[in-house]
């Protein structure tokens, strides 16, 4: 086994081209400058960057066997419905928030940050690691139950009301996210290898220098929300980096478990972790509007998402070399 | 040219609403509308704009019957709980009947 401890890996990480964008971004906008992506560029990259990894992983399912799928889809699924209670559980005993703030939150843990599970891709492939091409649609089956969970717990009691709920499962089910990640998967699965092979130096030749602009305009919309730290509190701020923790070890554990490989345990742990901040947010402003979306959006976007790119994502590596050596 | 008052509604509401607002509309029978984006902060502050997106601001030119209706709606659905403001102007068209639902 590789004898790489925590700290290689983390200083490793650090010298990546994402996190050191996204880190400038940070800066960047904490000093005040006006730099930003325009809004247009920034959803185009992100439709890239969910379609490119739909494809890629289309592409190379016909080679993972159907019964090696089973194990994981049923891992998925569990983290789905017990992440969003987990957080829900912990903010309501012991940040004693109220039910639908506590049911907003919870959904933003419950579903998967798209963005951390390209960037754990991202640190897999750094580590010549190769996550099981099925991974995109295990995201589908945590994210679905994920906010469903969360948002059905800020519910609960609230009074059934006249709220808008279709159109809160249209928001879930037919956000571009999971469009594009199944719909790219579906289409690389159709074409196969070869045929894809004409569009993989867009596909997948700019991918990094595609996902480190993106990062960079992340870390300018972070970086403005670094502010409202101080508006969430210290629980909150604790909150968002032992409840990942927390969810990620118990990924990285339940995958390998399931039988994928340290990367693909890596990145199933890296998705049970992360809180998602593009796909969550409407749905949850529609069915809980009275939750306070500046509790949300902080915790999800100014705090899990940099440590889960910072010190998470290479912790749930660490932890799935760890497992893969005492299961051998 | 001779013109015809009819009522126009002006519902300024956070993004995550736009779709929504568009079917009660046509529920509620307006017959047009017009959406634009902007930018803004009201009572709700912050709170609300938090979210990504641009506030829209919806316009209809109705009857008075469709915008009463419309305003207590909107008033009724979303008022408490989301940013939202609405309001009736007076307004003169020409081809009136353009904006009221043909009656059967």
């Amino acid at each position: 086994m590789t004898g790489t401890s925590t700290a290689d890996l983390l200083a490793a990480n650090l010298l990546s081209p994402f996190v050191l964008a996204f880190t400038l971004g940070v800066v960047a906008k904490r000093l005040g400058s006006n730099l930003s992506l325009p809004k247009d560029v920034y959803e185009g990259l992100a439709t890239y960057l969910l379609f490119a990894i739909g494809l890629k992983g289309g592409a190379r399912i016909a080679q993972a066997p159907l019964d090696q799928l089973l194990a994981p889809t049923g891992a998925a699924l569990a983290l789905g419905l017990i992440t969003p209670v987990v957080a829900f559980a912990v903010l309501r005993l012991a940040g004693r928030l109220s039910r639908v703030d506590a049911g907003a939150i919870a959904a933003h843990y419950g579903s998967v940050s798209a963005v951390t599970f390209i960037a754990a891709q991202g640190l897999v492939q750094q580590r010549g690691d190769v996550a099981e091409p099925f991974l995109p649609a295990l995201l589908a089956i945590m994210e679905v139950p994920g906010l469903v969970v969360g948002l059905a717990l800020g519910l609960a009691g609230a009074g059934r009301g006249d709220r808008p709920l279709r159109q809160v499962f249209h928001e879930i089910v037919l956000g571009r996210t999971l469009v594009l990640l199944l719909g790219g998967l579906a289409i690389g699965a159709a074409v196969g290898a070869e045929r894809l092979a004409p569009v993989q130096p867009f596909f997948e030749g700019l991918f990094p220098g595609a996902l480190t602009l993106f990062l960079l305009e992340l870390g300018v919309v972070a970086g403005a929300r670094l502010g409202d730290l101080r508006r969430v509190g210290p629980f909150l701020l604790g909150f968002g980096i032992v409840v990942p923790m927390v969810h990620g070890v118990l990924g990285v554990v339940l995958g390998s478990w399931a039988g994928l490989s340290v990367g693909g345990a890596t990145v199933l742990g890296a998705m049970a972790a992360s809180a998602s901040y593009i796909a969550a947010p409407p749905a949850v402003r529609l069915a809980l509007p009275d939750a306070n979306p500046t509790y949300y959006l902080t915790a999800a976007l100014a705090i899990t998402f940099p440590f889960n790119l910072i010190a998470g994502i290479p912790l749930y590596y660490w932890t799935a070399l760890w497992v893969a050596e005492r299961m051998t | 040219m001779a013109t015809t008052s009819l009522k126009l509604v002006t519902i300024v509401a956070e993004p995550v609403l736009e779709s929504q607002l568009v079917k009660d509309l046509r529920h509620l029978g307006a017959t047009g509308w017009t959406i634009v984006e902007g930018r803004g902060e009201g009572s709700r502050g912050m709170r609300a704009s938090d979210l990504p997106g641009a506030n829209v601001r919806v316009e209809t030119i109705v009857t008075d019957d469709v915008a009463d209706r419309i305003i207590s709606h909107v008033a009724d659905r979303y008022f408490p709980h989301y940013a939202v403001i609405a309001y009736v102007t007076d307004v003169a068209v020409v081809r009136g009947d353009k904006y009221a639902r043909r009656v059967c």
